[in-house]
């Protein structure tokens, strides 16, 4: 590092550069904790949650480095913020890879049941190993609501 | 389906059934309905021929490349007949409850 120019030269010890810190680590709860806001449709509809703090942490970053770079002689951090910028970028790209484009690669449907026709019939079994009919389910009803989902797995 | 969940009372006073159907088995589906307090049927399609019979199987998208349903709702009356239909573009955006709501109101099926 460069205390060659730093605080030493004045006989003071530079500062802990903490935006960097807190910085990093509100950015990476950005990528982390959309597994908790996607249980929520508010915040997995569109994931203005996780994005804040993925903003609030590259702000931090920002104020983080420029105190780095702009004042080397009292604050610490020029390269501990450039490597935790560059994987607090890698971890935002990541996110919005996974969010933007892998989760709308749906398959177009285009054979499923239209409005108007008929929907196929099925036997399955229930969560007790009944067998239910899409006949069961119609009769007594005004409406059924089928909601295919991807499992838990 | 939780937000179907909360709502299921009022789905349930309209005379309408809700059901989940996806390729987990019934144990799974058993212990997650459990957990997750759902008084609706969670119908299981392991071999995904119901899914493939109303075209919404995603290939590949499960775990190790496993075939699964991809998020889609249909809303049948009486009659089996398709009234409504949601297909996702975004396997993070589902109906809600709100929609199929609308949606009975508009096709007459339910009141206010």
């Amino acid at each position: 590092m460069d205390f060659a120019s730093g605080g030493r030269e004045i006989g003071m010890k530079r500062k802990w550069n903490w935006p960097i810190w807190i910085g990093f680590v509100v950015a990476v709860g950005g990528l982390f904790s959309y597994e908790f806001f996607a249980q929520f449709p508010i915040t997995r509809d569109f994931p203005w949650a996780s994005l804040l703090l993925f903003g609030i942490g590259a702000a931090l970053l920002v104020v983080g480095l420029f105190r780095a770079f702009g004042r080397p002689q009292r604050y610490r951090g020029k390269v501990s913020g450039l490597v935790f910028s560059a994987i607090a970028f890698v971890f935002f790209a990541f996110f919005c890879y996974g969010v933007f484009y892998v989760l709308q690669q749906v398959p177009a449907s285009s054979g499923a049941p239209r409005v108007g026709q008929k929907a196929p019939d099925f036997i399955l079994l229930d969560q007790s190993g009944k067998p239910v009919g899409l006949g069961d389910l119609l009769s007594g009803s005004k409406a059924v609501v089928l909601i295919f989902y991807r499992g838990f797995w | 389906m939780r937000s179907f969940q909360q709502r299921l009372a009022e789905f349930d006073a309209n005379g309408v059934r809700v059901v989940g159907i996806s390729v987990d088995p019934p144990e799974i589906n058993r212990r997650q309905s459990q957990k997750l307090g759902y008084a609706f049927p969670l119908l299981s399609d392991p071999k995904a021929e119901v899914i493939r019979r109303y075209d919404v199987l995603h290939p590949g998208a499960g775990p190790k490349g496993a075939d699964v349903a991809r998020p889609a709702e249909f809303l049948l009356d009486s009659n089996g007949v398709v009234r409504w239909v949601n297909l996702t573009e975004n396997i993070a955006v589902r109906a809600r409850p709100e929609q199929v709501f609308e949606a009975l109101h508009q096709v007459g099926i339910a009141g206010e």
